[in-house]
C-alpha cells in the first residue's frame, strides 16, 4: 500500500540547515495497523506529514497504492489528498461552525457529491461512530472523545486508502483514549491501513505493528501481539 | 459556482461572525448610499432647471434680421433688410436635416401700447403670425378650442389663439370665449382656442400667457406685411445638432440677401441648443463629481472588506489547513474567500441602493405637496442605468477587495496551516 525508498527531508532555517529525515526505507501492506514511535524533534510528524502529500521530500520516492507520488502541485496534491488518504488530527480540527454531520460531509463536498448523498453517507459514517443523535450539534457542544470521533468520521467519509493519524489520543484523557484506539481497532479489523504516530507506549501497543524512529532514522521495526482496547473500556 | 452549497458555506462563514460581518458591510453601504443620493440630486436639480426650458424642442435656434455691418457688392454696410417668404423654402431645400422652420410675423412686444381691443376692454398682447408647427417648438396647453391648423393658414382665416392672462383681460369669467371676436390693430379676429404654456426659455410665465397666435397667412394680409418674415425657429432632426447646421442656414440666407458671406451680424439669433448643452455640460460635471466622490467613499468601504477579508483569512488559517487536507483545491479555498467577499460587498451594497431609494422616496413625497415650478429641485431619481452601474461597480470591487486576501488564504503552505492554532 505505501512504499517509501530513501526518503530525505532537511529544513532551512536561516543559515542552518536541519536534516530531519536521513533517509527512510519503509513499506505498509494493505490492511496493516501500524504505530509510529520516537521522541519529539525524531522526525515522525515529518515523515506522517510527507505521507499525507502535506509536505514534500527533498529526495527519495513515495508510492501509494501503485501510484508514484511525486512533482505534485497543489490542485493534484488536493485530489490525491481526498481520494486516498484520510486524516486524523490530535486537536481534532473539526471546523467550529458546522455541525457534526456537516464537518464529516466536508471531505464529499470536494469530492463534489450532491447534497443528498453527501448528508447520507455523512450520517451512516457517523452512525458507525456511534453519534447519530449528535449530528446536528456543534463541535464545542461535544466532548473530547466525541470530537475526536467525529473526526474519525470524517476521515473516513471519502472511502480513502489509508488513515493516517497524528497523536490521535494526544487530547485525551486515558479513557477516552482507550474509546477511541477501540474505534480505530475496529476500523482496522475492516480491513483498513491505518498509521498512528505516538509517543505513548500504550497506544502503541494496540497497534500490530510499532515503528521507532530517532533522529531522523528508523532504528527499529517489529511486529507486536496487538492488545485489544476494549479490554480497558 | 452558484449552487446551494456554496451559499450554504458563505452563509455559515459569514453568519459565524456576524456583528463584525455587519460593521465590515456598513462602509460599503455607506459609499453606495451617498453615490445615489449624490446623483438623484444632481438629477433632481437637473430636472428642476430643465423644467424652466418647459418642454422646448431644445434643438433649437431663432434668428431674425439685423442690419447689415459691412459693405457688399455696392450694397452699404448698415442696411436694413427682411427676411422672406421664400427664403424658408430655400432653407428648406438647401439644409438638409432640419424637422420644421417656423417663419413669424409679430405685432406689439414687451411693454408696447395697447393693441388688442374686445368690447370696452383693451390690452397690450404680443400678436404673432405664426404657423401650425410652432406648437412642436414652443410647446402650449389647449385649454379650450383648438391650435390654428393648415387649413386657417391656406385660407388666410382671420382667427386667433388666445392665452389665458389674455382671456382674464378682455373677457369677464364665465363668459364665452370661443366664437367670439377680438380687433387686433383695428382687423377682427375669431377666438378659435386658449393656450396655457411654461416658462419658455426665459422662465417668464406671466408674460407667456400675454400672447395672440393668428395663422401667419392671415397676419401677413391683415397688417401688410407683403412676403415679409420678421423671426424663425429652425428645429434640426434629434441626430443632428441645430448648432452644427446653423451656418448652411445663414449662408443660404446671406446669398439669397446679398450679404457679405463674413457678416456676422446681419443675422441675429439665439441658439437654444448651445445655451442647453451649456447647462447640461454643467450637469454633466455635476454628475461627475457625484461619481468621484461616491466612488471615493465606496473604496475605502471596500478596502474595509478587504482588510477585514484579510484577517478573517488569518483567523481561519487552521480551518483553510483543515480544508486543504480534506482535499480542497487551491481554487476552491481561493472561490470561496472571493465568494465571501463579493457576496457581502453585494448585500451591503443593495442595503445602501435600498435605503437611498428609501430616502429618495421620502423627499419626493415632501416635493409632491408642494409647488414646484418656481423651485430648482424636482423629482431626484436614480434610473435603473445608475443602479445597474452601481452594481457592477460592487461586483468588481468585490473581486478586487477579495483577490488578495484569496491569495494569502492559499500561499501558506497546508502543513504550516495546520499547526496554526
Amino acid at each position: 500500500m505505501i512504499e517509501i525508498k530513501d526518503l530525505h527531508k532537511s529544513y532551512k532555517t536561516g543559515s542552518n540547515s536541519l536534516h530531519v529525515l536521513k533517509g527512510i526505507n519503509f513499506s505498509v501492506a494493505e490492511g496493516e495497523l501500524v504505530s509510529i514511535m520516537g521522541s519529539s524533534g525524531s522526525g515522525k510528524s515529518t515523515l506522517l506529514n510527507i505521507l499525507g502529500m502535506l509536505d514534500e521530500a527533498d529526495s527519495g520516492t513515495y508510492t501509494l497504492d501503485g501510484v508514484p507520488i511525486k512533482n505534485l502541485n497543489e490542485k493534484i496534491a488536493a485530489r490525491y489528498r481526498n481520494k486516498f488518504l484520510g486524516f486524523i488530527f490530535q486537536s481534532f480540527n473539526l471546523i467550529s461552525y458546522k455541525s457534526a454531520v456537516d464537518n464529516v460531509a466536508l471531505p464529499l463536498y470536494y469530492q463534489g457529491l450532491k447534497r443528498k448523498e453527501r448528508m447520507d453517507r455523512a450520517m451512516a459514517y457517523l452512525e458507525k461512530v456511534g453519534l447519530t443523535d449528535w449530528a446536528q450539534h456543534l463541535p464545542n457542544e461535544l466532548s473530547g472523545g466525541q470530537k475526536q470521533r467525529v473526526a474519525i468520521a470524517r476521515a473516513l467519509a471519502s472511502d480513502p486508502k489509508v488513515l493516517l493519524a497524528d497523536e490521535p489520543t494526544g487530547a485525551l484523557d486515558t479513557k477516552t483514549s482507550y474509546e477511541v484506539m477501540d474505534l480505530i481497532q475496529k476500523i482496522n479489523e475492516e480491513g483498513r491501513t491505518i498509521l498512528i504516530v505516538t509517543h505513548e507506549h500504550d497506544i502503541a501497543e494496540m497497534t500490530k505493528r510499532i515503528v521507532n524512529l530517532k533522529d531522523g532514522v528508523i532504528i527499529d521495526d517489529n511486529k507486536v501481539d496487538q492488545i485489544k482496547a476494549l479490554q480497558y473500556v | 459556482m452558484f449552487s446551494r452549497d456554496n451559499w450554504d458555506e458563505i452563509l455559515e462563514a459569514l453568519s459565524a461572525n456576524w456583528f463584525r460581518t455587519v460593521l465590515t458591510a456598513f462602509g460599503v453601504l455607506w459609499g453606495i448610499f451617498i453615490l445615489v443620493i449624490l446623483l438623484a440630486a444632481g438629477k433632481g436639480l437637473e430636472n428642476g432647471v430643465k423644467q424652466g426650458f418647459g418642454g422646448m424642442a431644445t434643438n433649437s435656434m431663432f434668428m431674425w434680421s439685423q442690419t447689415t455691418s459691412k459693405p457688399y457688392k455696392g450694397l452699404p454696410q448698415g442696411r436694413r433688410f427682411s427676411f422672406k417668404t421664400g427664403d424658408v423654402e430655400a432653407i428648406k431645400e438647401q439644409v438638409p436635416h432640419l424637422r420644421f422652420i417656423s417663419p413669424r410675423n409679430q405685432l406689439g412686444g414687451f411693454g408696447g401700447a395697447n393693441n388688442v381691443v374686445r368690447g370696452l376692454n383693451t390690452g397690450a398682447y404680443n400678436v404673432y403670425g405664426d404657423y401650425p408647427e410652432i406648437i412642436q417648438q414652443e410647446p402650449m396647453d389647449i385649454t379650450s378650442g383648438r391650435f390654428i391648423n393648415h387649413s386657417d393658414i391656406k385660407e388666410k382665416r382671420k382667427v386667433a389663439v388666445i392665452g389665458e392672462s389674455v382671456r382674464s383681460g378682455l373677457y369677464e369669467p364665465g363668459e364665452k370665449v370661443l366664437g367670439s371676436y377680438i380687433k387686433i390693430s383695428g382687423v377682427n379676429f375669431m377666438v378659435i382656442g386658449t393656450y396655457k404654456k411654461k416658462g419658455g426659455g426665459n422662465g417668464n410665465v406671466e408674460e407667456a400667457q400675454k400672447q395672440i397666435y393668428v395663422p401667419f397667412t392671415a397676419f401677413s394680409q391683415a397688417f401688410n406685411r407683403g412676403e415679409d418674415v420678421g423671426w424663425m425657429a429652425i428645429t434640426a432632426n434629434d441626430d443632428h445638432s441645430i448648432t452644427s447646421l446653423k451656418n448652411q442656414v445663414f449662408d443660404v440666407l446671406k446669398d439669397r440677401h446679398t450679404i457679405h458671406p463674413e457678416d456676422d451680424r446681419a443675422v441675429g439669433h439665439f441658439d437654444l441648443y448651445e445655451e442647453f448643452n451649456k447647462i447640461n455640460g454643467l450637469f454633466v460635471a455635476l454628475k461627475g463629481v457625484a461619481y468621484f466622490v461616491g466612488i471615493l467613499v465606496l473604496l475605502s468601504g471596500i478596502i474595509g472588506i478587504s482588510n477585514i477579508m484579510l484577517i478573517v483569512v488569518k483567523e481561519r488559517t487552521n480551518e483553510i489547513g483543515v480544508r486543504r487536507a480534506l482535499g480542497a483545491t487551491p481554487w476552491a479555498i481561493r472561490g470561496q474567500i472571493l465568494m465571501e467577499s463579493i457576496f457581502l460587498t453585494i448585500m451591503s451594497g443593495m442595503a445602501g441602493i435600498a435605503m437611498a431609494t428609501a430616502v429618495i422616496f421620502l423627499v419626493n413625497n415632501a416635493l409632491s405637496g408642494m409647488d414646484t415650478s418656481e423651485m430648482m429641485f424636482l423629482n431626484p431619481s436614480v434610473d435603473l442605468g445608475v443602479v445597474m452601474t452601481a452594481l457592477a461597480i460592487l461586483v468588481i470591487s468585490g473581486l478586487l477587495a477579495g483577490l488578495i486576501p484569496a491569495q494569502n488564504a492559499i500561499r501558506i503552505k497546508p502543513v504550516d496551516a495546520l499547526r496554526t492554532e
